[in-house]
């Protein structure tokens, strides 16, 4: 469904308007919808997402977060307030807070969860930024723009996620190695994961997914049947973080 | 007219003194954020607003003063608001530079405020906002200063005028709306996804606007030969009555919903801010002098012996004031983040530079206003001269 308006927003050259008349579209798309997908060649249908599997998830390994953060010179300010991070790990009860109860079993109760941006099918903070900073690519990767952000931070209160930092001080004498490969950040901007959408581009997968080496992340792309990701969401049940409130978060979490 | 501006007694020289100095001081401050970043506020990862767009929030609501006196006087003929209803406008004006000002001061990048309007993004309620509050400053200075121009030179304002005040009116609706909206469509913050908060925006700017307007109106009467009539001041009392009374409704049926329903994401926040959650509870004292004082505020202006006293109607509107600056100008927009989604509670102070920074910024409006007010009354006291 999600694929076949995109099919159609773009048949429609409707894009641009994007967010705002999305409900109408919604409805209108179901028409439409024979029409969109017989036209070929205008479905190019990629899904990025990924799969965190708790259970090969090794208590006190952080790999992947000094992978992820080495590789996007993301500062270490150890002051919760001032922190930046793109991954990192939570307690399940506090990650899944809808899935908390008494008796969590399993060993799962107060075990670590790992955290990252969900690249939301129908993110709240793309719909938020005044300038779109924060974007959507056709590949589902929720990007930010650090040149155009103002730093309002209104897509920091529009996530439900927690997974944007702002950076409060100037994160430059923070970063340990600075990578000279992917750009520092200033002052005043948000930033957060970006699914490594610069090592995709270069074939690579993602570092968090290449640190780890318990196979507790995959990815790939999930509108491919024959993908990794699919199969293990064929074989595996999974559950998503505060799927209720329709954000359409596309890590799924095997617990 | 600006040049009644530049004369004047020596208590408006040293008020205005007073105000650029208060400002002087806010200025070196926001030199050492700009330096330093919006670290040196109080604001965190977890509460990444504070005092800043409180104000801007609250500030939006006093905005509201103009269309209370306007629209009664345009709408239904009463005659009374018709002295003051510059004074109305121009508070409008004072209050939406303040919430511009804000704004800047609270981006991480202002150099950069202008990629609102070069990359105009609708689906964005920021970008609403942006229009709605740059228009109705400018409806206001276009009106207030007409009005007042022609009101000098003993004519009717340009016939252009009139439809501009009718607009301003369902305008000044917008501005509240288009504000509550920033808050009220953010899925996951359980404390602002309500459908009354754009109505209890304006409950509260109808209370909190003319609030102030009746104090404003009491001091010019006090330093001026200018006095906007007991009229006036009365029927802004009943407002304020009405409003103040409406406004404390619309939060009893939230804390009703709320603590009815159970359910956690909503009434957490509630929890914190009447109550504490564990040791966290530094809202808890304001909240509840919030209430008081609100409650006390009402029985003040119900009542209509107490409300036809002008020394008590004085002092029931500082009370409103401060009682809606608490709910509106800190709490309201704290405790959306406050436990945050991934339930952690990370309390927020604000800084001694982010404190002088805000005074800075109320100075400014106030000098604007006084400027403002300066140049209004002179023309009132020589027209009645
Ligand atoms: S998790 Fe948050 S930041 Fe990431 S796409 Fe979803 S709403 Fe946006
Ligand atoms: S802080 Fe930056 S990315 Fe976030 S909403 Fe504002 S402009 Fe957009």
């Amino acid at each position: 469904m999600k694929i076949d308006r995109r099919g159609f927003l773009k048949i429609g050259g409707l894009g641009i308007l994007g967010v705002a008349v999305k409900p109408v579209i919604d409805v209108v798309s179901k028409a439409k919808l024979a029409e969109a997908s017989s036209k070929k060649g205008v479905l190019v249908e990629k899904r990025l997402a990924m799969v965190v599997n708790l259970k090969n998830c090794k208590e006190g390994c952080t790999d992947c977060i000094a992978a992820c953060h080495g590789v996007h010179n993301v500062p270490d300010i150890a002051n919760p307030k001032d922190e930046v991070k793109w991954i990192w790990t939570e307690s399940y009860e506090n990650a899944f807070p809808d899935q908390e109860h008494r008796f969590i079993g399993g060993g799962m109760k107060g075990s670590p969860a790992i955290l990252l941006c969900n690249h939301c099918d129908n993110p709240s903070c793309v719909r938020v930024c005044p300038t779109k900073a924060t974007f959507k690519r056709e590949d589902g990767i929720v990007m930010m723009d650090y040149h155009r952000c103002i730093g309002c931070r209104f897509c920091m209160a529009a996530c439900p996620y927690g997974s944007r930092s702002f950076n409060w001080r100037d994160p430059r004498p923070f970063i340990k190695k600075v990578n000279p490969e992917f750009p520092t950040r200033t002052k005043g901007v948000v930033e957060k994961c970006n699914f490594c959408e610069e090592r995709l581009a270069k074939g690579l997968i993602p570092a968090c997914v290449e640190s780890c080496k318990n196979k507790a992340l995959v990815f790939g792309n999930v509108e491919d049947p024959n993908s990794e990701v699919r199969e293990i969401l064929r074989s595996n049940y999974t559950i998503r973080r505060k799927p209720g409130l329709g954000t359409g978060p596309q890590i799924y979490y095997i617990v | 007219m600006f040049e009644k501006a530049l004369i004047g007694s020596k208590k408006y020289w040293g008020l205005a003194i007073g105000l650029l100095a208060i400002m002087g001081v806010g200025a070196i401050f926001y030199l050492q954020q700009w330096n330093y970043g919006l670290g040196i506020t109080g604001m965190s990862r977890d509460v990444s607003w504070g005092l800043y767009i409180a104000q801007f929030t609250f500030l939006v609501g006093v905005a509201a003063s103009a269309v209370m006196v306007v629209l009664p006087y345009y709408l239904h003929n009463y005659k009374a608001f018709g002295r003051i209803t510059i004074l109305g406008e121009f508070v409008a004006v004072a209050s939406v530079i303040m919430c511009l000002v804000f704004i800047i001061a609270d981006l991480g990048q202002p150099t950069r405020a202008l990629n609102i309007v070069l990359y105009p993004t609708p689906s964005s309620i920021l970008f609403w906002d942006m229009i709605v509050l740059n228009g109705y400053l400018l409806l206001n200075i276009l009106i207030g200063w007409n009005v007042l121009a022609s009101e000098r030179k003993s004519v009717p304002p340009p016939a252009w005028v009139k439809p501009l005040i009718y607009i301003s009116i369902p305008w000044a609706v917008s501005i509240h709306t288009v504000t509550a909206f920033i808050y009220a469509g953010l899925p996951g913050r359980g404390f602002w996804l309500t459908a009354i908060m754009a109505p209890r925006f304006l409950a509260s700017a109808f209370a909190g606007g003319p609030a102030l307007l009746i104090l404003l109106s009491l001091i010019i009467r006090r330093f001026t030969k200018f006095d906007p009539g007991k009229d006036a001041i009365q029927n802004l009392g009943k407002i304020v009555a009405y409003a103040m009374s409406i406004n404390v409704f619309f939060i009893l049926l939230e804390i009703f919903t709320v603590f009815y329903s159970q359910i956690p994401e909503h009434m957490h926040h509630f929890e914190y801010i009447f109550a504490g959650l564990g040791e966290h509870g530094k809202l808890v004292p304001w909240m509840w002098a919030s209430v008081s004082l609100a409650v006390v505020s009402l029985i003040l202006l119900v009542n209509p012996i107490t409300r036809r006293r002008e020394s008590i109607l004085a002092l029931a509107c500082v009370i409103v004031f401060f009682s809606l600056w608490i709910e509106k100008g800190f709490v309201l927009v704290v405790t959306g983040f406050i436990p945050s989604p991934l339930g952690r509670v990370f309390e927020y102070t604000p800084t001694v530079p982010e404190i002088f920074i805000t005074l800075g910024i109320w100075a400014m409006g106030f000098l604007i206003l006084a400027i403002l007010y300066k140049i209004a009354i002179a023309v009132k006291e020589e027209i009645e001269a």
